[in-house]
């Protein structure tokens, strides 16, 4: 799937797959900083769909040491690390 | 009172005396049945349970389940064996592995293990681990391991659909357990009782209309180190009261620790009951010798778990209240409640 890779490209189709797979609310809007798994957005098993549409979405594949909470646990950290992980994969 | 270590201690036979009184009110009284059923795994919950269940309604009515499949190890029904002769109940053993053959369940599971392991024959043993909570803050991903006939390892991340195809296959084998429990109750009039501990009780560690279901469950207050300390005093067999928890549902050996909870029993009752009692993390990590962030991880876990499990306890969902029924559900709780 060819994808636009911007920072906000990224939060913004995370934030459509949550909203239309987790919080089941099109318009229901998550902040940057809001911990998605203290927030009971996602739970665990919610966390594995996430890591393996990310994957999926944008043709990466994650290494154990990078599934941490301060790469996944909210939008903003999702994005930039994201970001950051597209970059070194291209 | 500050934390110790002997927190969990327990008066045992004052403990189990008190249980005893409430399953016989709970069987006989409330429930109206005649005795109970009890799927004894060779494992030490169950163990305490049947233990429990003959002191409080007498060995004649208590029926022992031993029910093991392909998987199971032959260590469990020696073990389970031995807590029936030494409790002195009867007992009927039965395989599960046609029924879980007719389900499907043996073939979906080496389905999945296929789709990660493209080599992997029958004779490749498996299971699921989750990491530990004492190493990295890792996220809970689970992995697929698998051991060859060769003696090779392999560990590969599960994606979202095989883990919830293996999981779903899995639970056939507590559900089918849970169908043959409540045949031998209703064949005898008997109740079926439910053998979680605290830990999983509290966690959501059990399968919704599998081990999950039963009519009481007589040690679901009790921390696992508080259950090994009323089974000691009921005479449980030894080599059951040591012997290391595992889950005996998948053919490699799986440590519940490893698949579920992410530290050992020991840690993990601590940690609920200090979390559950206030105690800050720091408190309860220094008596147990580890990094306070650890104990706060486990904290934070076990908020999580009891979270995402919460469905697990809830009954069926109407959309308006049937007041008929809700009174007797009343009645039948303040009947089973102690005179205050």
């Amino acid at each position: 799937m060819i994808m636009s890779t911007t920072q906000e490209s990224i939060r913004t189709t995370v934030l459509n797959f949550l909203q239309k797979n987790f919080v089941f609310d099109e318009k229901k809007q998550i902040a940057d900083d809001e911990s998605l798994i203290g927030a009971g957005i996602v739970d665990s098993t919610g966390i594995l769909e996430m890591i393996g549409f990310l994957e999926e979405t944008y043709g990466v594949s994650f290494l154990d040491d990078e599934l941490i909470a301060e790469n996944f646990d909210s939008l903003g950290r999702i994005a930039s690390f994201m970001k950051k992980k597209i970059g070194t994969a291209s | 009172m500050p934390f110790h270590k002997d927190i969990l201690a327990l008066d045992a036979m004052r403990e189990a005396e008190r249980i005893a009184e409430r399953v016989r009110t709970q069987v006989l009284q409330v429930l109206h049945k005649r005795g109970a059923v009890v799927a004894v795994s060779g494992g030490l919950d169950s163990a305490a349970c049947a233990a429990l269940c003959t002191l409080a309604l007498g060995k004649e009515r208590v029926l022992a389940l031993l029910l093991p499949e392909r998987h199971s190890s032959p260590e469990s029904t020696r073990l389970g064996n031995e807590l029936v002769l030494a409790l002195g109940i009867k007992a009927i053993t039965h395989d599960i592995s046609s029924p879980l053959e007719s389900v499907g369940c043996y073939r979906t599971q080496q389905e999945v293990v296929k789709s990660v392991f493209p080599d992997a024959t029958a004779e490749w043993t498996f299971k699921i681990t989750m990491p530990s909570l004492l190493g990295h803050d890792r996220l809970n991903m689970p992995r697929l391991t698998v051991h060859t006939p060769r003696g090779e390892t392999f560990a590969e991340r599960l994606t979202h659909n095989d883990y919830l195809m293996l999981v779903a296959a899995t639970n056939f084998k507590q559900r089918i357990r849970a169908m043959q429990v409540y045949f031998h109750a209703d064949a005898r009039n008997f109740a079926a009782c439910g053998t979680p501990n605290r830990l999983e009780y509290d966690q959501g560690f059990f399968v919704k209309g599998g081990d999950g279901l039963a009519d009481f469950k007589p040690i679901a207050h009790l921390y696992k180190t508080q259950v090994r300390t009323v089974a000691t005093a009921l005479g449980v067999p030894r080599e059951i009261i040591t012997r290391t928890p595992t889950t005996d549902t998948f053919p490699l050996s799986q440590g519940q620790d490893e698949f579920f909870f992410g530290v050992p029993h020991d840690v993990m009752d601590y940690c609920l009951y200090g979390c559950n009692n206030g105690y800050p993390p720091a408190e309860v990590a220094s008596v147990l010798q580890l990094e306070p962030a650890i104990v706060e991880r486990i904290y934070l876990d076990i908020a999580r778990k009891r979270r995402t499990t919460s469905p697990l306890h809830l009954p069926a969902l109407l959309v308006d209240p049937i007041p008929e029924i809700s009174a007797l559900k009343e009645q039948a709780l303040c009947a089973e409640l102690p005179a205050s």
